[in-house]
């Protein structure tokens, strides 16, 4: 339960306030494998430690990756590494994405702002096994185009065959030309069979509850979809007992969560 | 296990079962009096002990008293609990040092230290050590602080003979007699030229230690006595909880008014998370020194109460007060079964007595019980 | 007619409708084309056309003075550019302009407006579906109002 020393090798800036920073062990050895949908504690000498979803490819086993929004001190402290810096890693935690229950099927991800992080791993593990899955549905939300993630990635990921892969911004601002409007206007244009899918969402709570109201119209059965919760964390054991959920852990019980059990909870204001 | 015995012990002879208990290397744990009221503390002989002290407890206040018999053990329970050595309020989770921008984990043993002995241990918090073990050491993974602590010690219960007006054990099923999980339990009988204690012992250690002690075994008239007095406390027990159905009742009475009106007496203070012995929620804080190459991680008690508790992207999830104290009863109540299979409530009384504005566990409980049952399901 | 009766019965705005209504829907129709840039409706004009998309994507504008004009929602296959033509004072709120091409229908919305007047029947099954449109469009808008990705 103490971190373990990791290495910034790359810092990217991916918006104005969000970065991604490129671990590895300090020791050069090749980290835990991870399942796509779990975080780590990383830790910043002194200053504290947060949760972050790791937001890298699970094949690559030399690095861990991960997609940070600086919004406080510790975020900050985070971000404003360097290559060279040390960063302590606790972890892998958490329950992860259902990869196996989509074989065969068709993937829906439907990620909003920095929701898309922690489901990168999963189009990653889908590509690299693209005969294992059905077609791949990627439907992507951000406030505006240029708060938008790995927009290359989203561009190349597009090209894949049986691969749909749509972005909309709330406001579009000046110059951009692609679709605009809430993330459930891009389910018009999404080819997926609804008997035999599996969706995958994360984003502001708010909006997994539009999302999830809108593929229960399209179709989709409780069971078949899941999402990412989040609530403040210390431990992420289960006993500093802050990110309770109900009678869920998050830190244990999820933070994936199929959705059935969860959608009388998501109702509950101040929960 | 060992067959239980049962054996009477002199009050006169009291100091010896501390002495033998310091003898094995346990640090003997006991009430004192102390600040106006009995907590638990290390004691070295009986005549830091009590004695002849009972206490007053109802909403919001607690008085200790002289009582007229020198018992030793003639009160209920104070505000402490032994979470406070077991699971304790504030502790070093490891420190570390960095050079050259590379940080190494010190893994710093901790000094060597006796186990405890807890004198004293009631039904009730017999009952919360138990659901701290289910919380602490019963799932994936256990709690090394915890376990170190817990592993060794030696427990002497101590059977209530009287009830304070905030205890319920009774209703909670945890008390008021202990019936396992001790090495020892005691039964003060007082009377007439009497004081005594019926001994039990609960394991084979327990046998040992009572071996070394002047006791005589036990005749038929003092356990009549012993089970009169712990019948006593359980009659006189005048609240309790209707635990039927009670997961549901809560989970189903999220929107429920009495959680408005309640809001407006609860003043955050986070008191009844303190006393109880069964809140176990805590906080880490990594403070580094000076020249910033030496960090440590402390561990701390920490509240649901608190807004800082829920806190994620710039705000806290239950803001209101409202939402923290159903956070609160509903997770100690309720979503507690769910999570380890028992109550996380023993009955013990605390938060009732110091809760400044006299909330009171079991009116809530009941309140919303009654209007849920009027056609409100 | 025929055809172009079945095509529209195609499109998702009618589904389920009586084959009755589409016919005589059918009798207000026509078919447009539109190239890439062009403004299907303009803000301010009288609304006297009723759009569907048969292919394509459009964008949902507002014009700001001194500015290129403002997206504040896309539109695409299968949906429908606007219901300004059915209400008084029957004036386009906004500008809608084609994204590549577009091919949509454009029912005359004169015509359109009698006949419901007519038909009262037909009239309720059209404000029914335009009804399930509007909310779905306010739930979006009122979505896309709560800023969700903002940092507090």
């Amino acid at each position: 339960m103490m971190p373990c020393p990791y290495v910034v090798r790359q810092v990217v800036k991916e918006t104005p306030d969000t970065f991604t920073l490129t671990l590895a062990p300090q020791n050069g050895e090749q980290h835990g494998a991870f399942k796509p949908g779990q975080f780590s504690m990383l830790w910043v000498f002194g200053v504290g430690e947060l949760p972050i979803s790791i937001s890298g490819d699970p094949g690559e086993r030399d690095r861990l990756v991960y997609t940070v929004r600086s919004v406080g001190q510790a975020t900050q402290a985070l971000v404003s590494r360097h290559a060279g810096d040390d960063v302590g890693v606790r972890g892998p935690y958490g329950t992860g994405w259902p990869i196996d229950a989509a074989r065969g099927r068709d993937v829906i991800i439907v990620a909003g702002g920095i929701g898309l992080a922690p489901l990168r791993p999963v189009i990653y593990s889908v590509l690299r096994r693209r005969k294992d899955f059905g077609r791949l549905v990627v439907l992507y939300g951000a406030r505006s185009p240029h708060e938008l993630l790995y927009r290359k990635e989203l561009a190349a990921w597009g090209r894949h065959s049986e691969a749909q892969v749509l972005s909309t911004v709330d406001y579009g601002g000046l110059s951009w030309r692609g679709h605009v409007g809430v993330v459930t206007t891009l389910f018009k244009y999404a080819r997926f069979q609804p008997a035999h899918s599996v969706a995958m969402v994360c984003g502001p709570e708010i909006m997994m509850r539009f999302v999830t109201r809108e593929l229960e119209a399209r179709g989709l059965s409780r069971e078949d979809i899941y999402l990412s919760m989040e609530r403040n964390m210390k431990c992420a054991v289960g006993f500093c007992g802050h990110c309770q959920y109900g009678p869920y852990f998050i830190c244990r019980d999820g933070p994936v969560f199929p959705y059935d059990p969860i959608r009388p909870l998501l109702e509950k204001y101040e929960l | 296990m060992a067959e239980r015995t049962q054996a009477i012990l002199e009050a006169s002879q009291f100091p010896h079962l501390i002495e033998a208990l310091a003898r094995r290397g346990y640090q003997v744990i006991g009430p004192t009096l102390r600040d106006g009221a009995i907590v638990y503390d290390a004691i070295e002989s009986a005549a830091e002990l009590p004695a002849g002290w009972t206490d007053e407890q109802e909403p919001g206040r607690y008085r200790v008293k002289p009582r007229e018999d020198g018992a030793l053990f003639g009160y209920s329970v104070g505000p402490q609990s032994w979470k406070k050595y077991l699971h304790p309020p504030d502790v070093s989770l490891w420190t570390a040092e960095r050079q050259n921008g590379v940080f190494r984990i010190l893994n710093n043993p901790s000094p060597p230290r006796r186990p405890y002995a807890f004198l004293g241990v009631r039904s009730c918090e017999l009952a919360a050590i138990q659901v701290q073990d289910k919380v602490l050491l019963g799932g994936p993974q256990s709690d090394p602080i915890y376990q170190a602590r817990r592993e060794n010690v030696f427990i002497v219960a101590v059977q209530c003979t009287q009830a304070a007006a905030t205890c319920f054990c009774a209703s909670m099923a945890t008390g008021p007699r202990a019936k396992a999980g001790f090495d020892l339990a005691l039964t003060e009988l007082l009377g007439e030229q009497r004081h005594q204690f019926l001994v039990e012992t609960g394991t084979a250690r327990g046998g040992e230690v009572l071996a070394e002690l002047a006791a005589a075994p036990a005749t038929a008239e003092a356990r009549q006595a012993a089970d009169a007095a712990v019948e006593t406390a359980a009659r006189g027990q005048v609240r309790r909880i209707d635990t039927a159905g009670i997961k549901d009742l809560l989970y189903h009475g999220f929107e429920h008014p009495r959680w408005e009106q309640t809001a407006e007496r609860c003043l955050s203070c986070a008191n009844c998370t303190m006393v109880c012995p069964t809140c176990f929620c805590t906080t880490v804080e990594d403070v580094s020194g000076v020249t910033g190459d030496r960090a440590e991680r402390r561990r701390r008690w920490d509240s649901c109460f608190t807004l800082s508790f829920s806190y994620i992207h710039g705000g806290s999830v239950r803001a209101s007060g409202k939402a923290r104290y159903r956070q609160w009863l509903t997770h100690k109540l309720a979503a507690w079964i769910d999570q380890f299979g028992c109550s996380g409530c023993v009955g013990c009384g605390r938060c009732i007595t110091w809760c400044p504005v006299g909330i009171d566990i079991t009116l809530e409980a009941a309140a919303i019980r009654e209007t849920s049952n009027h056609g409100n399901s | 007619m025929e055809t172009l009766e079945r095509i529209i019965a195609e499109h998702a705005f009618f589904a389920g409708m009586e084959p009755a209504y589409t016919e005589l829907l059918a009798g207000c129709a026509s078919n447009v084309r539109f190239k890439a840039g062009d403004y299907i409706i303009r803000e301010g004009d009288e609304a006297k056309t009723f759009y569907l998309i048969r292919e394509g994507e459009a964008t949902v504008e507002i014009g700001v003075p001194h500015r290129k004009p403002i997206i504040v929602s896309t539109l695409g296959e299968g949906e429908i550019l606007g219901w300004s033509w059915l209400l008084p004072p029957y004036v386009w709120k906004f500008n809608v302009r084609a994204i590549g091409g577009m091919r949509a229908f454009a029912l005359d919305g004169k015509c359109l407006r009698t006949k419901c007047e007519e038909n009262h029947d037909l009239g309720y099954e059209l404000l029914k579906r335009f009804a399930q449109i509007i909310e779905s469009r306010l739930e979006a808008a009122r979505f896309q109002l709560l800023d969700i990705y903002s940092a507090r």
